[in-house]
């Protein structure tokens, strides 16, 4: 039952989950705060962070990472890959289906004024509400077991500032996770 | 048919283990792989495939593959590609977690997670200032997106129902400016 459930989830995310990776971040943070239990908002940050340096669209792997989560809660590491899968074909299926649909009139699909004045609502609202999402895990981050982490703070601003610099903003985020781990063992944290 | 279908879950494939981040960071491998290699499409049907994938829902990376297996190969073709897009991610990414599973409890890890959250902070907030800067274009869009930082902050509204806002608020709109125009 978990894993219709999840399919459905997942399903709803491909289909209101418009502008790729980082808009799915919303989606997954209100399951992370739901009271289903398939995983929590420290570990959604951990997710992100090995969908964002392991190869692959950084959305699909969410999904993967999500899934195997939530299944693996249920019936361990079997119930992690039927997890797995089962979210990422939940978050593919309404891509296949609305791209099939549309294929046909492509060009004026994407000129049709409707389509346009609609995505010219939606993008601003995918700012905010990933605005949100992002509140909710740094909030979760520097706040924890009712303290605040001085060091986790310092370190994230820190990396915040340094990634305004022109010459490093380049950089593949897997430096800078890499960096953060290192510095992690270092500091012990 | 049989052949086609598997050369493009096989290209697919091969995207999905050399894209690191996916949406544009794509593109270039995409160009190499499909316009240059396979001639699949050519360069502007790509980017066409590209522009529409961005503004229709889901990831931008599955919409291109369906797009390019359904052109190709009709329906099976779709699925084809995107099952092959997304079968690099399934693989590692499994294998990943339950590998970082066994390994939680080392105060070694614990500590280097933390110091990764530290960054992933810093990454999200990079995001919201890129997406930002992309979507509020004018007076109007900044203030469907107070809308929606109300919404979601005040309210605690869905994620799905504050799109739909989104959305009408952005036909509405279109609306008006006609009517004012006539």
């Amino acid at each position: 039952m978990t894993f219709l459930h999840l399919f459905w989830e997942f399903f709803k995310i491909g289909l209101f989950a418009v502008g790729g990776g980082p808009a799915t971040i919303p989606f997954l943070s209100k399951l992370a705060n739901s009271d289903y239990g398939w995983f929590t908002p420290t570990q959604l940050a951990d997710m992100i962070a090995i969908s964002e340096s392991t190869p692959g669209p950084i959305g699909v792997n969410m999904a993967t990472y999500a899934g195997y989560n939530a299944g693996y809660r249920e019936m361990g590491l079997v119930g992690g890959i039927l997890g797995g899968i089962t979210a990422t074909a939940g978050l593919v299926v309404p891509s296949i289906i609305v791209i099939i649909l549309i294929a046909g009139f492509l060009k004026s699909f994407s000129e049709n004024k409707y389509v346009k004045s609609a995505f010219y609502g939606i993008r601003p609202i995918v700012t905010a509400i990933v605005l949100f999402a992002v509140y909710g895990i740094v909030s979760q981050t520097y706040y924890q077991n009712g303290a605040f982490a001085w060091q986790v703070i310092i370190i994230s601003i820190i990396a915040f500032a340094l990634m305004f610099i022109k010459k490093l903003k380049k950089l593949h985020p897997a430096f800078w996770l890499a960096l953060g781990a290192v510095t992690g063992i270092i500091l012990k944290l | 048919m049989v052949k086609k279908l598997l050369s493009l879950f096989l290209a697919f494939a091969k995207i999905g283990v050399l894209t690191f981040g996916g949406g544009l960071t794509m593109l270039p491998l995409l160009t190499r792989e499909i316009v240059a290699k396979r001639k699949w499409a050519t360069e502007e049907q790509l980017l066409d495939y590209y522009a529409v994938g961005q503004c229709t829902p889901g990831i931008i990376a599955v919409n291109t593959a369906t797009f390019i297996g359904y052109s190709q190969a009709g329906v099976m073709g779709g699925i084809f590609a995107t099952v092959g897009m997304v079968t690099p991610s399934l693989i590692i990414i499994i294998a990943v977690a339950a590998v970082l599973q066994q390994f939680m409890e080392y105060q070694i890890v614990a500590s280097a997670l933390m110091g990764i959250r530290a960054v992933v902070c810093a990454l999200l907030m990079h995001t919201v200032i890129t997406l930002a800067r992309k979507s509020l274009v004018d007076i109007i869009a900044a203030m469907i997106f107070i809308i929606g930082i109300v919404l979601s902050f005040v309210f605690d509204v869905t994620p799905i129902l504050t799109v739909i806002v989104g959305a009408v608020i952005g036909i509405l709109i279109n609306k008006f400016r006609e009517a004012r125009d006539k």
